[in-house]
């Protein structure tokens, strides 16, 4: 607390002595914070302003969660499932902080439509905001990408197929369809690479661009100043001016704590599900996207055939350069929602629209007693393995091992004698190999079973001088030996 | 329409009431306060984080459980070391290593069952039971052992290794470890 003399009014405005002091001489922090703090609101401070600060809290906490999760992800297609269930299953608040990365997904979908919806029913895009307007729509894409992206990495079943559906979407774009699915899918059909790129685009290259774009939608807002209520002049606001601190930041605090408590209660009751580990084989499941892609997915079903084009690529691209051009089209600085009939028509038709899509696919599932039964086993299904304890994936060295139980009678005998006679004290369990003596695996492949045999009995000069013995065996035994060395893959 | 046609300057000049509904000494008090309450709250949140991220160090996650070897009373009556191959898991993360290990179940000189490694001390090679003779023999550098595991002749610093054991339930569980190669005295590894 500053003292209550004289000077305060000046010592308020700049802090000159003591830590603080020499902190802000060396790093202007008062300057900046107070030009942060104190950002002119025509109008005064409205809780309909809250969106974009809850926008940010709730990116920052999807930082910080996949930073967190990231810690014990794998991916790839043989352990990312198993890293995600054990994540889920075994890793101390780990279900927690998976549910509060998966929901805060829905939760940034849901704020920002509000942001938008309130950014576009205010005319708050009017009056030199065509950039900030512009970059806000690249980050409503951005975002999009992030949960289409996100989707995949658990890979389970419904993540595999949604995006098998998602990727295959893109495939009917006219021309160059087929190679954007490759180019996301890297290659013909989903697999391990898939995983690589969309980790890369969910963690890397996407966050890069929202980190730049926020920057500057920040930048451009800032530039050109909050825009008020909508009886406010866009371009000279007449309005009486609030400064952000302290009401508008108490607001935005309030949708904050009210997110997080939100979040977490969701993450906590309501613990984010995983299904069993994709099975591209199975030919039976249904695949359903997430809440926000049911439009999308309901819309991509009336188009077939040659009639596609205009569904994928025509209808969505006129809808999203209007959008994008919106600032230009509407060049009035009329804001009252009611005096734009076409704006707030076109809002409401579009809202009602997805709406309408979202719950028809809905209602046709549930309507269709084959589909319904389907999810409703598929649900089934995912609570079953919920059920189950962790079971830690079974490495590769000791598989290598277990497999030669499986091969013929034969090599079964020769295992006994591989390990009789100490071979993989040196060659290691399963031909695996060790410091002390090369891997024996791959070996069938390269050198006939007669050659095998001779190579035994006449080590080289190069495997005696490395200590290899010559083993004193019967013939029947060598012909053991040989087979399991043989079969070892 | 004309683009630019209002660019007489892009940033805005705003009015301001005289009487701001704050002073700046109530201002500041409330950033203290809302900065003390941030504090607190990114305080709590980050429990969840921590307990995450330690999770590998207050939780045993690489582990070797004990093996179930046999029931007690098939070994009651032992004449000479046998020969069984136990599975070994262990677990490291999230994934797990299963392997065959051979090991000898025989009695000591007081008649108590006692489990041995059947991986010789000298350079790691697997011992075999020469029951013609009565005694281990390692067909590398020809260490011997006496049926109980010690050490009677060879390149070897000291007898076979014992293996911890557990009884429950009248089975027989060991735990197998590896042991220093070339040493006098018996050191787990790993
Ligand atoms: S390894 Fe057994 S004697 Fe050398």
């Amino acid at each position: 607390m500053q003292p209550a003399d004289g000077k305060q009014e000046e010592a308020a405005q700049e802090v000159t002595t003591g830590f603080r002091g020499w902190l802000n001489h060396r790093t202007g922090l008062d300057s900046v914070l107070r030009s942060a703090l104190d950002e002119p609101i025509p109008g005064g401070a409205r809780l309909a302003y809250v969106f974009g600060s809850g926008l940010l809290f709730i990116f920052l906490s999807q930082i910080i969660t996949g930073v967190f999760l990231a810690l014990y992800y794998v991916p790839s297609a043989d352990h990312a499932h198993t890293t995600v269930a054990y994540i889920t299953k075994s890793v101390t608040a780990g279900s927690f902080l998976r549910g509060l990365h998966s929901y805060g997904a829905s939760a940034m979908i849901v704020v920002l439509l509000l942001h938008l919806s309130q950014t576009y029913l205010y005319g708050a895009y009017k009056g030199r905001r065509e950039l900030l307007w512009f970059s806000g729509c690249v980050l409503f894409a951005l975002v999009l990408g992030m949960a289409f992206t996100g989707y995949l990495l658990p890979w389970d079943q419904k993540a595999y197929f949604a995006t098998a559906v998602g990727t295959n979407a893109a495939s009917e774009i006219p021309l160059f369809g087929e190679s954007v699915r490759s180019m996301m899918r890297g290659g013909t059909d989903m697999g391990t690479l898939t995983i690589s790129r969309f980790f890369v685009a969910h963690v890397f290259l996407i966050p890069a661009c929202i980190f730049a774009l926020v920057a500057s939608h920040l930048f451009l807002f800032r530039k050109v100043g909050a825009a008020g209520p909508f009886t406010e002049d866009p371009l000279e606001p007449k309005q009486e001016a609030e400064l952000f601190y302290p009401r508008q930041i108490l607001m935005d605090l309030s949708l904050t704590a009210l997110l997080i408590v939100g979040l977490g209660c969701l993450a906590f009751f309501v613990p984010v599900q995983l299904g069993p580990p994709a099975n591209p084989a199975d030919a039976q499941f249904i695949p359903r996207p997430e809440w926000y892609y049911l439009p999308i997915f309901q819309w991509l079903k009336y188009w077939h055939g040659a009639a596609s084009v205009i569904g994928v690529l025509v209808i969505p691209t006129i809808l999203a350069l209007g959008v994008i051009a919106l600032p230009f089209l509407d060049r009035s600085v009329e804001r009252r929602p009611w005096k734009r009939p076409i704006a707030t028509g076109a809002y409401a038709f579009v809202m009602l629209a997805l709406v309408g899509l979202g719950v028809r696919s809905k209602y046709l599932d549930q309507h269709d007693p084959e589909v319904a039964q389907q999810l409703a086993k598929q649900d089934a299904e995912e609570a079953e393995y919920m059920r189950k304890p962790f079971e830690p994936e079974l490495s590769s060295a000791s598989l290598a091992a277990a497999n030669v139980a499986l091969a013929d009678p034969l090599a079964a005998k020769g295992k006994a004698i591989f390990e009789s006679q100490s071979c993989n004290a040196c060659h290691g369990d399963g031909g695996v190999g060790t410091a002390a003596g090369p891997a024996l695996i791959g070996v069938g492949a390269k050198f006939s079973t007669a050659q095998i045999t001779e190579l035994l009995r006449h080590p080289t000069a190069k495997m005696k001088a490395g200590g290899m013995p010559t083993p004193e065996l019967s013939p029947d035994e060598m012909k053991a030996l040989v087979a399991y060395v043989a079969s070892l893959k | 329409m004309k683009i630019g046609a209002d660019d007489a300057g892009n940033t805005p000049r705003w009015k301001f009431s005289t009487a701001q509904p704050f002073d700046e000494q109530r201002r500041s008090f409330l950033g203290a306060l809302l900065a003390l309450g941030s504090l607190c709250v990114g305080a709590l949140l980050a429990v969840p984080l921590i307990r995450f991220a330690l999770f590998p160090l207050l939780r045993l996650t690489t582990e070797l459980k004990a093996s179930p070897i046999g029931s007690l009373s098939e070994f009651s009556s032992l004449n000479e070391p046998v020969e069984r191959t136990i599975q070994i898991e262990q677990v490291d993360g999230w994934r797990k290593a299963v392997s065959e290990k051979a090991v000898y179940i025989t009695k000591n000189g007081q008649g108590q069952l006692r489990v041995l490694s059947s991986i010789c001390p000298h350079l790691g090679c697997t011992v075999p039971w020469v029951s013609a003779k009565q005694e281990f023999i390692c067909p590398c550098h020809g260490a011997v052992y006496a049926p109980d595991g010690s050490r009677i002749s060879g390149p070897c610093l000291r007898g076979m290794d014992t293996l911890e054991t557990v009884e429950q339930n009248g089975q027989l569980l060991v735990r197998f470890q590896y042991f220093r190669q070339l040493v006098a005295d018996k050191e787990v590894i790993g």
